[in-house]
């Protein structure tokens, strides 16, 4: 199974694994990995999972659509890495990706 | 810190993130969710939608795996309804018999449908929409040209239609009021959900007066007071729900449309916390009492709750949010428009698949109905949030950015 990086903006690691097709979103929630507060379940309506895609990973993981890019303009701390994580699914290519937390959703 | 037992009663949103937020709050002893269903708590807003449609399987429904619940020290207590709260010996009664003892207990019981006592209202065919097992059961009813009535023109109903839509049936949506949505949105917003579901092929009927389902032993049509009587495979009822507060209120607990709980989430009983549907509780944001139904409350209040059992009170003070998903319309909605005087529309509603709705009262900005317009409603959320003013004229004018709107 695809392993995810989740780096808290304190700086501690946690790797998980899961399997493809799980969104990164899930990856976090479903392990206990704080950091990301996914209010609305994966609908793409909240902006509460907000994280940073490592920059070596940008050109796989790849860009947001408009609805996302709208919603990330208002996240705390936008950065041009930014991406919802409920909108970004983990697959075999995305095997080690590397996720930076925000230091809050809201 | 705490090592006492705390017990949830309920299973759902609330149910999820109170147990989530009692352990990373330090809660030191034994946690217990206790619910009538059989599966772990799961997210509900998309029974009406994707899980409807079949695009979504059950397991991609929970908020968490099991296994979440089972590292976390979460005993899920499953297919158990609570028939008592006993508060004198802190124990809660279960229906065959047993009991669980508690240190503290938290109340998540959430809300129930309201129920029509419409002659034929037991006929096979006839549901109404809350749990995954009411969906479970509808789509057995459910396939490409088969008639679904649906009554209520309320959130779930319209989300259901869209479903049934895309699922290739025909469906017509009754309305008692003259317009859809008319208790939640403005008549501009109700319109433009009229004519989108129109475009989309639903029958929609207002001022509607159903008199009676008919049927043998499964329904096949409604009829309507003005004697006309439309065909139905199936019909979903949803006009609305209840909190459930009879636990609360049989053990002598303050309720008033809702379990009376303060800024901490405690409700009458120092050892007892409620959260989400279920509960009465002040917005100091719009300075009234009020209940909501909504993930983020139960989600939010849920977080007030915990921390309040783990001994560090913090006032809840969230602002409301909200969202439906219809075809290819997003709603987002911040803030509650309740009492609103007039409203501001930014883009059309008369045309195309999105525009924002802002409520109003005097100059004072309520909230906003954004439609495909994930930009407008993230910045009303941070305005309401942080107390930035508005420029009315500025929202309206679609040449300006939304930003420039605000101060």
């Amino acid at each position: 199974m695809p392993s995810v990086k989740f780096i808290s903006h304190s700086g501690v690691e946690s790797e998980v694994h899961v399997a493809s097709g799980t969104t990164v979103m899930h990856a976090a929630v479903d392990n206990g990995v704080s950091g990301i507060l996914a209010d609305c379940g994966g609908a793409c309506s909240c902006a509460t999972c907000h994280c940073f895609v490592d920059e070596a990973w940008l050109a796989k993981v790849g860009e947001p659509d408009d609805v996302e890019a709208q919603m990330l303009d208002f996240v705390l701390d936008p950065q041009p890495n930014s991406r919802l994580s409920c909108q970004i699914t983990v697959s075999d290519e995305l095997d080690g990706l590397v996720i930076m937390l925000p230091e809050s959703q809201i | 810190m705490s090592t006492e037992h705390a017990v949830i009663v309920g299973a759902s949103h609330a149910a999820a993130q109170l147990g989530a937020s009692l352990r990373q709050g330090g809660w030191q002893g034994k946690i217990s969710i206790v619910g009538d269903e059989a599966i772990p708590p799961y997210h509900r807003p998309p029974l009406s939608k994707a899980y409807l449609a079949g695009e979504k399987h059950s397991d991609e429904l929970l908020i968490r795996p099991a296994a979440f619940y089972e590292k976390s020290g979460i005993d899920l207590v499953l297919g158990s309804r609570v028939t008592e709260v006993d508060r004198e010996n802190k124990k809660i009664v279960l229906h065959d018999g047993g009991s669980i003892p508690y240190g503290k207990l938290a109340l998540a019981t959430g809300a129930r449908v309201r129920k029509l006592a419409l002659p034929g209202h037991d006929l096979d065919g006839v549901f109404y929409l809350r749990d995954l097992g009411d969906v479970d059961r509808i789509r057995s009813f459910t396939g490409p040209g088969k008639s679904a009535v649906i009554v209520g023109g309320g959130y779930i109903g319209l989300e259901t239609a869209a479903s049934m839509r895309k699922l290739g049936m025909s469906v017509t949506v009754l309305e008692a009021l003259p317009r859809v949505l008319q208790r939640v949105t403005a008549p501009e917003v109700s319109g433009f959900y009229s004519r989108i579901h129109r475009e989309e092929g639903v029958h929609i009927i207002t001022d509607a007066a159903v008199e009676a389902l008919e049927g043998g032993s499964s329904v096949a049509g409604v009829k309507l007071a003005d004697g006309t009587v439309l065909d139905a495979d199936l019909v979903v009822i949803g006009v609305g729900v209840l909190p459930c507060t009879e636990l609360a209120e049989a053990a002598g607990l303050a309720v008033d449309n809702g379990i009376v709980v303060d800024e901490f989430a405690r409700t009458s009983d120092p050892n007892i916390v409620a959260a989400g549907d279920c509960t009465n509780h002040y917005n100091p944001l719009y300075d009234i009492r009020l209940r909501l139904e909504s993930v983020q409350n139960a989600t939010d209040q849920a977080k007030t709750a915990a921390n309040t059992l783990c001994g560090k009170l913090e006032a809840y003070h969230t602002l409301p949010w909200f969202w439906s998903d219809q075809y290819d319309l997003k709603l987002q909605i911040a803030g509650l428009s309740q009492g609103f005087d007039s409203v501001v529309l930014r883009g059309a509603s008369d045309t195309g698949r999105g525009f924002s709705a802002f409520y109003f009262s005097g100059d004072r900005l309520l909230a906003v109905d954004a439609i495909n317009r994930p930009k407008e409603f993230m910045m009303v959320r941070r305005a309401l949030t942080t107390g930035l003013s508005v420029d009315a004229a500025k929202l309206a004018d679609e040449t300006i950015d939304i930003q420039q709107a605000f101060s």
